[in-house]
């Protein structure tokens, strides 16, 4: 039995930091809603995944170091990413392998780190939202959050209590988008390639809006799927079930679209 | 085998404008995946097995010394030998040795990875002895003298356009005009051309799928059945194995066998399993009169007490390449050695240096599904990623790569920085993409934008409208 709310440490991420604040926002308001208390630990950065991904272990180890200490005192921290949030929950204890008393540390906080949509159902039980989006989605499995942290249903159990929102399962929703972090600037043929192949499945299932739960996959599938002049809504899964998709137009589309500054 | 894996990048780009190749990637592709997730889904103790199949190589690889001086005792117990061999060179050397011995003038051979791995052919040639591949997909490749291009399906890259091509070319002694617009009439053609070959052949050369440290028996596994005429009809019959093919006891083997083909071809069973133990005995009526094992080890020994010994349990099932977004698009010449796919980026760099094929490791998005394809539960992101950081150590890495890496670390370390940094960067970029939403080119991010537009960010951080909002009272 739980009489206090939960303090929850939201742990933005440096994508959604830079170029989507309106996640951040959403996440604040979903936690709220699931009953959280919710703090943004103030000194937040980057959780180290771009140096631990190109073998800069001694970079990782620092920055995962004051990651653990600034959110340590919650207790849970949230992360709307998969990604992100599976580097804090499997990744650091890896990272101290060889350092007792910072495993320890990492351990205690991955146990207690969660991916936002996964934690809204299955940590605070939460099985609907209040919120409309009329369009049809479609729904990308990005590969961490879906591997690392087995997330699947969540997501798509809450989109369903979306009014006015249908879903459309595209082919291969499990196949990487190409993204990969640094993968896609250092190997620019190849991801290109793989966000192609992937826009053709959304394409393929007729869906006017493309939902995931990963800032840089949407960036990419953004970003291709705008190169080629397709009209398809591109949106954080958080945007629209905290209700939020008034609030800052698809992603990479401007206000011109959108009708007029806001 | 010669590596082009220093230059993956440039045959990768190459291979994505092949539309021939294309074409043949995405057909096998599909099938190869439907019929695992089939195979898988209609055995309900697949999950338990891969967890049996991981300890017991762990556990073999754990005691190699012990199994393999066990299974060598065994071999030669059955009137077989058993040549250790450190380094490629020693192993070549003995293929030719034993085939000299018997005078051998033409050699048949059924798949092997380790084959490849010795360039053997080159060498039997080099020596004047005429290989003959006898499985089909080996068989095409060789008459269009390129490599395997996947592990258990050598001629993944090719299309029947390419079949038809190559044997109206090379089988000149066949009618010009004939049909050769199917499946079926192909395989026959190669059939019937093969057989005069399997007659004549002095030694048989096989690979191994398994080594059986309690028998002394070599496994392999074939749908064509050209394995066991190559095996059984020479007066000589060599296997080529590496260490780490060896396990302790047939019913290991046969747990191992249960695996193995669901993981690859989504078969319960292959087509043919065969197990070979010594040479022909007075009562059988077929088989070899010398039975020889070449037990190669040529870096591997070298993995193990590293972070890649795990990599030591694989079974060369293919699963993780069949499964490889990176597989699919690039397909397997792109990587330039023996081995391709996720499991070719963690062995290649172990034999043949990092220095050369630190491509490989790189060219991932680490999605993932690899591993959780893999029989043998081998985490090979996560060895990917040690790769990666060997590279760092050793300053392997790009230099404007390691330099954008140290400014990006430098301002994530010091949260000040960083908010200053972020701010006027989203500032300056909401701004100037406020209108379009997106740039289409933006200086330095060449690699993002040949291929995809760039997103603008909203404009003000998520950190910076976090503290105004929370002054004013309403967050
Ligand atoms: S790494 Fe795993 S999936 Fe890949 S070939 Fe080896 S055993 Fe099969």
């Amino acid at each position: 039995m739980r009489h206090t709310p939960p303090r929850v440490a939201l742990f933005a991420t440096c994508l959604v930091d830079l170029y989507r604040p309106t996640v951040g926002f959403a996440a604040i308001k979903l936690l709220k809603e699931a009953g959280c208390t919710v703090v943004v630990p103030e000194g937040q950065t980057c959780c180290g995944q771009p140096a631990y991904n190109s073998g800069d272990k001694a970079d990782a180890q620092d920055i995962a170091r004051s990651v653990i200490a600034l959110l340590e005192p919650y207790d849970y921290v949230v992360v709307p990413s998969g990604s992100c949030g599976g580097m804090i929950r499997e990744q650091y204890a890896a990272l101290f392998a060889a350092d007792p008393e910072w495993k320890l540390r990492a351990e205690r906080l991955g146990a207690r780190t969660f991916e936002l949509v996964s934690f809204l159902v299955d940590v605070m039980g939460m099985t609907g939202v209040e919120a409309r989006y009329e369009g049809m989605a479609t729904y990308h499995d990005s590969c961490s959050g879906l591997r690392e942290l087995g997330i699947k249903g969540q997501p798509r159990a809450l989109l369903a209590t979306v009014a006015g929102l249908t879903l459309a399962e595209m082919e291969d929703a499990e196949v990487c988008c190409g993204f990969g972090g640094t993968f896609c600037v250092k190997y620019p043929d190849i991801s290109v390639r793989m966000v192609s192949d992937k826009v053709e499945r959304i394409r393929a299932t007729g869906a006017d809006t493309l939902l995931a739960g990963d800032l840089g996959c949407l960036l990419n599938m953004a970003g291709r799927l705008q190169r080629l002049g397709h009209t398809v809504r591109v949106r954080h899964v958080a945007e629209v079930l905290a209700g939020m998709t008034d609030a800052v137009p698809p992603i990479g589309e401007g206000q011109a679209r959108q009708g007029g500054a806001r | 085998m010669l590596t082009t894996s220093p230059a993956f990048k440039q045959n990768a780009t190459t291979a994505l404008a092949d539309a021939g190749l294309q074409k043949a990637l995405a057909n096998a592709k599909a099938g190869f995946m439907q019929k695992r997730a089939r195979a898988v889904a209609a055995l309900p103790e697949f999950e338990a097995l891969r967890d049996l199949g991981r300890d017991i190589k762990n556990h073999t690889i754990a005691h190699l010394d012990f199994y393999l001086d066990t299974y060598a005792r065994n071999v030669e117990a059955e009137g077989g030998k058993v040549h250790w061999c450190e380094t490629a060179d020693d192993a070549r050397r003995a293929v030719v040795e034993i085939c000299r011995s018997v005078g051998a003038r033409t050699v048949t051979k059924g798949k092997s990875m380790i084959g490849e791995e010795l360039g053997i052919n080159e060498h039997l040639e080099a020596a004047g002895i005429e290989p003959i591949e006898t499985d089909l997909g080996e068989y095409i490749i060789q008459l269009r003298k390129e490599p395997p291009s996947h592990i258990i399906a050598p001629a993944f890259h090719l299309n029947r356009e390419d079949w038809i091509e190559a044997f109206r070319e090379k089988h000149t002694e066949l009618a010009p005009g004939r049909v050769l617009d199917e499946r079926k009439t192909l395989i026959d053609e190669a059939r019937t051309i093969l057989r005069s070959r399997f007659l004549a052949a002095d030694v048989g050369i096989t690979g191994a799928n398994m080594l059986i440290a309690e028998t002394g028996s070599s496994v392999i596994v074939t749908n064509e059945g050209n394995g066991d005429l190559t095996q059984t009809l020479p007066k000589v019959h060599i296997v080529l194995a590496s260490i780490e093919k060896v396990v302790p006891t047939l019913e290991d083997a046969c747990t191992i066998l249960r695996l193995l083909a669901r993981s690859a071809t989504g078969q319960d069973f292959s087509t043919y399993t065969t197990f070979s133990t010594g040479p022909r005995r007075a009562p059988d009526l077929d088989g070899p009169a010398e039975y020889h094992v070449i037990l190669l080890d040529n870096g591997r020994t070298s993995m193990i007490g590293t972070e890649f010994q795990e990599m030591l349990r694989c079974i060369r099932c293919a699963a993780c390449m069949n499964h490889c977004p990176v597989y699919g698009a690039v397909g397997g010449h792109a990587y330039g050695w023996v081995y391709p796919g996720p499991m070719g980026s963690v062995l290649t760099p172990s034999l043949i240096g990092v220095d050369k094929a630190g491509h490989l490791p790189n060219a991932s998005t680490f999605c993932g599904k690899c591993e959780s394809v893999c029989p043998m539960k081998i985490p090979l992101p996560k060895m990917m990623r040690h790769w990666r950081e060997r590279e760092f150590e050793r300053h392997l890495s790009p230099s404007a790569a390691r330099f954008g890496l140290g400014v990006w670390a430098w301002f994530a370390r010091r949260p000040w920085a960083y908010r200053l940094a972020t701010r006027i960067g989203a500032g300056t970029l909401g701004f100037a993409g406020r209108k379009r939403g997106r740039f289409g080119s933006l200086p330095l991010a060449g690699g993002w934008t040949g291929g995809r537009d760039m997103p603008a960010p909203e404009g003000e951080t998520f950190q910076a409208r976090y503290a105004r909002l929370r002054k004013q009272g309403l967050v």
